[in-house]
């Protein structure tokens, strides 16, 4: 039996524009995906490189999960072209390297753990060891339980394991962690880096600001369809308007807002919390004008501000 | 531009035996421990014959009724067994989403489809076990083992014409309209055919229009094992049962090509 080998070639050249900084395990490139009047996504277009934890963030409806089907082959594109692994998503030997989470309502309840870990692992040339899955996805001791008798958590660790059970180089995570508690949300992170680290690639898509913070490498933020910005989570953050002031102040409302690099003033119950790109000269003038201020904090924006500025209606 | 690509993999034969085998078995166990489905397939069709087999063991000259039964509720159990596996199993898979991720997979679409036919298959042989059991050991049934085969094979064969049928339906029904739909589609046909009592009784309109259903060429192939169909002409029969699967599968296949087109 012959196993998939990774070997750097030119099946891809028709798309041969993309810089040539390093090899890409999957890319969308111009993609457009339209369901009669709706568009899903609109000219769309991002790539995935080795070891890469890749990080769609977006409102609901932005087209993270339509993004993940196209990768999967399970919808074709309208217009633009798709590639995993240098190949067709549907051709069966990218599906034999890649391993996919979806969100799925149900799964099929009267198996046990043990045997959908089986029936999995047969659909792979060379499939992890079941003992492997079960270490990695953390399902020790439930193994011979009927996946209708697990809690919500458990199930999505169960599907996780059937998204590693064949050794996959790239794997899609749509909203893994759903329905986990914090201990287990943490564990299955700590997963994913492992992941990471050995050199696979994951896609995620994920309603938790947190999670992508946490675990990508890069983030793509998408809002009706389009790419509205990208980068590392640092970068991400930049794209908003520095950083946050938080003090109480005698000084009014309309005076700090009139201070140079102050982009936004609000008032939090006896403190002001103030935007600005340049909060050192901001802090300089308040405190020579107001000898009385105290409890002064300074923080970068979370990637929260950032990504509630990036999909604000009307920007983009 | 250099891709991380991978060469055309050859897949090995003893890689789809061993997949086949596990989706089978897996199908099989699934479907074992359906209480709803076990009820349906095996569940009525042994119930109907304790009350209307056993009980009518003496019926005349020339004509078992306990016998006449054995064939007709092992076919009643099996178009069930099809009906509510494919058709309302597929159905609510799809719905659920568990498909998708079973597409996602390097899994061929024949593996699943195939393992589900033949788990149909499995049951029709537990069917005609259970029905020729209860015939020889309540309703006084005399059938040689030659008899027995022969009816096996026959519900066996069956699998495959209503497998299709189930295939269109779940294409075409939402999973919580299928049993609904599948038991209003498959109660009547198996009345109209003869499969609960001997077609000569139906109102004669009835009978005319027996032959277009594929449930009657099913009965007949299976009653004429003790000689109870209406000639013992079979071919006619085999053909229609071929005929109506190449409908089904035609239909299936441009209805699943057109919802494809539209995804």
């Amino acid at each position: 039996m012959s196993a998939a080998t990774f070997i750097p070639d030119s099946v891809d050249e028709q798309f041969g524009s993309f810089p040539a900084n390093g090899t890409t395990v999957a890319r969308l490139h111009s993609v457009t995906k339209r369901y009669q009047t709706n568009t899903a996504l609109n000219q769309f277009s991002f790539e995935i490189y080795p070891g890469e934890v890749v990080s769609l963030l977006g409102p609901n409806g932005a087209g993270k999960t339509t993004a993940i089907r196209l990768l999967l082959g399970l919808i074709s594109p309208t217009s633009g072209s798709v590639r995993v692994l240098g190949r067709d998503p549907r051709d069966s030997a990218a599906r034999t390297r890649i391993g996919a989470m979806l969100q799925i309502a149900r799964v099929p309840e009267n198996l046990r753990v043990r045997e959908h870990i089986d029936l999995f692992r047969s659909y792979y040339p060379s499939p992890l060891k079941a003992a492997e899955v079960v270490r990695i996805a953390g399902l020790e001791g439930i193994e011979d339980t009927f996946f209708g008798k697990l809690s919500g958590g458990q199930k999505q660790r169960v599907l996780f394991g059937l998204a590693l059970c064949g050794d996959p180089d790239l794997v899609f995570l749509d909203e893994p962690t759903v329905g986990m508690d914090i201990e287990a949300r943490r564990n299955l992170w700590d997963q994913i880096r492992a992941l990471s680290a050995r050199g696979k690639s994951v896609l995620l898509t994920t309603h938790y600001l947190e999670e992508a913070d946490a675990l990508a490498s890069r983030i793509i933020v998408l809002n009706k369809g389009a790419m509205v910005a990208q980068g590392t989570p640092a970068q991400i953050k930049n794209q908003v308007s520095g950083r946050t002031i938080r003090c109480v102040t005698q000084l009014s409302i309309d005076f700090v807002r009139g201070l140079p690099t102050v982009s936004n003033v609000v008032a939090d119950r006896d403190a002001l919390v103030i935007s600005a790109t340049h909060p050192e000269s901001v802090v300089r003038v308040m405190l020579q004008r107001d000898e009385t201020l105290h409890d002064l904090e300074i923080s970068a924006a979370a990637l929260e501000d950032a990504f509630l500025a990036l999909t604000k209606p009307g920007t983009n | 531009m250099a891709t991380a690509a991978i060469r055309p993999i050859k897949l090995s034969a003893p890689y789809y035996l061993n997949l086949f085998a596990l989706e089978t078995k897996y199908e099989f166990l699934k479907a074992a421990r359906n209480r709803m489905y076990s009820l349906a397939t095996l569940g009525f069709p042994i119930m109907f014959y304790l009350l209307f087999g056993v009980t009518n063991r003496h019926a005349g000259p020339g004509f078992n009724y306990a016998q006449y039964l054995v064939a007709g509720y092992s076919c009643f159990g099996m178009i069930a067994a099809a009906l509510f596996n494919l058709g309302a199993g597929i159905s609510t898979e799809r719905a659920q989403g568990w498909l998708e991720l079973k597409q996602a997979s390097p899994m061929p679409r024949f593996a699943y489809l195939g393992a589900k036919v033949v788990t149909c298959m499995l049951f029709g042989v537990a069917i005609v076990t259970c029905m020729v059991t209860l015939g020889v050991t309540l309703g006084g049934v005399h059938a040689t083992v030659l008899q027995i085969v022969h009816l096996a094979a026959v519900i066996i064969a069956g699998a495959i014409p209503f497998a299709s049928l189930g295939l269109l339906l779940s294409l075409l029904i939402p999973p919580s309209a299928a049993p609904g739909i599948i038991n209003l589609i498959y109660l009547p046909m198996s009345f109209c055919s003869g499969l609960w009592m001997p077609i000569e009784v139906l109102p004669h309109w009835l009978q005319k229009v027996a032959p277009v259903l594929p449930t009657y060429h099913y009965a007949q192939l299976a009653l004429n094992v003790f000689g109870y169909a209406r000639s013992s002409a079979t071919l006619i029969h085999w053909e229609a049962l071929a005929g109506f699967t190449c409908l089904m599968m035609g239909i299936a296949w441009l209805v699943f090509t057109r919802s494809e087109a539209k995804a």
